[in-house]
């Protein structure tokens, strides 16, 4: 296997982007990633896109021939591929890109990750959400994605593991670092009373603890380690992506207060990695809901049980505070959450952290970062590590 | 919209709660599996049906304020996980109770229900939702 760098990033802004097409949103992402690598897109030969439900959200199917066309990749016959793993598609999507280089198969793959949601009404939009949880006995029976994190969350408050508060500050770090963010959705800080007052969606659960519907793409540009040079300075390795797989349901585990498969992952990514969790300076969790975050810093081992919720309440989890910075972007819930790009664009942040491009947002001398992209109630993580060179 | 035949080949475990019991191991579950993800391999033909038992108390809980279409009229509703009598968790509706009151440990029962319908003429759906158990 060789060892796979990103060469370039890109991302569009974020938002309810009403002048935008699926079209035109994953082309512009493409575009500024193949720019920043300094490629003329000639050099691409394969394609990898994460995307969660285009064909329920614009009634397009088959986006993997789309994004090839509208690129000006089908002319080349250049393959393309469509990845869907739920609210992990954009993680999924890069694991392959990454395989696909490191097999020696492809040498210089683009990764994307798009969707379109603001075209649907948002009843519609969270039915589609909710089915990434179990179709027929989860959604089937009542349930609402919101409700099963609800209920994760209810029980660490039950089990003395987190408080509402604590819950709720993931949300208040999200948007500070949002506010630091020009490519972020709602890029305003906001205290935590604003969290704790706003309107309940699913008990304990309100409208500041879920991740906005939002429309956006993001893309990165991978080659082989040892050809980054001939195309850039400002490269990132991946040192490691690993990818785990958990029942579908959440009522089918023995305890909904960790997430199994993000433990599973997060152990094979710093095992490949060859580091601990002690050696990670900026990490990217999947805060869909703020209760996610919790189980994130505990799942990936940066915090022990019980210890990750006051790290977001006193601040820990800022840049500026010495430890590890979470969701410098803005996380899901203020950067926002175009479900297929939110895994490719994490990426996107660590890479640009790495490298010391991330402006206001810099991790001083960042040299590993970590990414956690999550499909539904943790039923499929992935986990990457990248590293600074 | 959903098919009749998706709605009525899924009816043993909607009204009666029947799952599945591995004869290798004796792990019960639900909803049914056609093998054991335990035992593998070896559990394939020797799983069998097993109902799980209706009585519970409740493991988590939650009121749903932002419900799909199909559930809008019921909003706020109750959600809950059940921990059965037989240690098997099961998620469904909680109805005929006092929202302010549930708790964590709450005996319930289940019962059958309408659970939604795919709009005036289409498939009802019926299935079990939970009651407090006094």
């Amino acid at each position: 296997m060789r060892d796979v760098a990103i060469i370039g990033v890109g991302a569009t802004k974020f938002g309810e982007l009403w002048d935008k097409s699926f079209r035109s949103l994953g082309l512009e992402a493409g575009m500024k990633a193949l720019e920043d690598a300094k490629l003329s897109g000639e050099e691409i030969d394969g394609v990898f896109i994460g995307n969660l439900s285009a064909g329920r959200f614009i009634d397009q199917q088959h986006i993997d021939a789309l994004v090839a066309d509208y690129s000006g990749m089908a002319t080349h016959h250049i393959p393309a591929t469509r990845v869907e793993a739920g609210g992990a598609s954009g993680g999924v999507a890069f694991r392959q890109g990454v395989m696909a280089v490191a097999s020696g198969l492809h040498n210089t793959v683009l990764v994307g990750g798009a969707e379109k949601m603001t075209d649907l009404d948002d009843a519609s939009i969270n039915h589609i959400m909710d089915s990434t949880a179990d179709a027929e006995w989860e959604a089937g029976m009542g349930l609402t994605l919101a409700s099963l994190y609800a209920m994760i969350a209810r029980r660490l408050m039950h089990e003395g593991t987190a408080t509402r508060e604590e819950i709720a500050s993931v949300a208040v770090n999200s948007h500070f670092h949002g506010e630091l963010n020009p490519g972020a959705q709602f890029k305003k800080a906001v205290p935590i009373e604003t969290v704790l007052r706003a309107g309940p969606v699913a008990s304990p659960l309100g409208m500041f603890d879920c991740a906005p519907i939002t429309d956006g793409a993001a893309a990165v540009v991978l080659c082989p380690l040892e050809d980054a040079k001939k195309y850039t300075d400002k490269y990132v390795k991946v040192s490691a992506v690993a990818q785990a797989s958990d029942t579908l349901a959440l009522f089918q585990r023995p305890d909904i207060t960790t997430f199994g498969a993000t433990v599973a992952a997060a152990q094979k990514a710093y095992s490949l990695a060859g580091i601990t969790a002690k050696d990670v300076n900026v990490a990217e969790v999947h805060d869909d809901f703020s209760v996610a975050g919790i189980l994130a810093l505990q799942d990936l081992g940066l915090y022990k049980k019980g210890e990750a919720g006051k790290a977001f309440l006193n601040g820990d989890t800022k840049v500026g505070s010495g430890k590890v910075a979470v969701n410098t972007s803005g996380g899901l819930k203020a950067r926002g959450y175009p479900i297929g790009a939110a895994g490719v664009a994490q990426i996107v942040e660590v890479a640009e952290q790495l490298r010391g491009t991330a402006d206001k947002r810099q991790v001083k001398d960042a040299k590993y970062g970590l990414a956690q992209s999550v499909g539904g109630t943790g039923s499929a993580v992935t986990v990457s590590i990248l590293e600074a060179v | 919209m959903s098919s009749v035949a998706r709605e009525w080949r899924e009816i043993p475990g909607r009204y009666n709660l029947e799952g599945s019991k591995c004869e290798c191991c004796g792990k019960v579950y639900f909803p049914k599996r056609d093998f054991c993800p335990k035992c593998r391999r070896e559990s394939l033909g020797k799983v069998s049906k097993h109902k799980i038992d209706r009585k519970g108390d409740i493991f988590s809980f939650s009121i749903i304020h932002e419900a799909p279409e199909c559930n809008d009229f019921l909003k706020p509703y109750a959600v809950v996980f059940v921990k059965t009598k037989d240690d098997v968790l099961i998620a469904g509706q909680l109805v005929d109770a006092d929202l302010d009151k549930i708790q964590i440990g709450m005996p319930v029962r289940a019962v059958l229900r309408k659970l939604d319908s795919d709009g005036a003429s289409g498939v009802i759906h019926y299935g079990f939702k939970f009651v407090p158990d006094v």
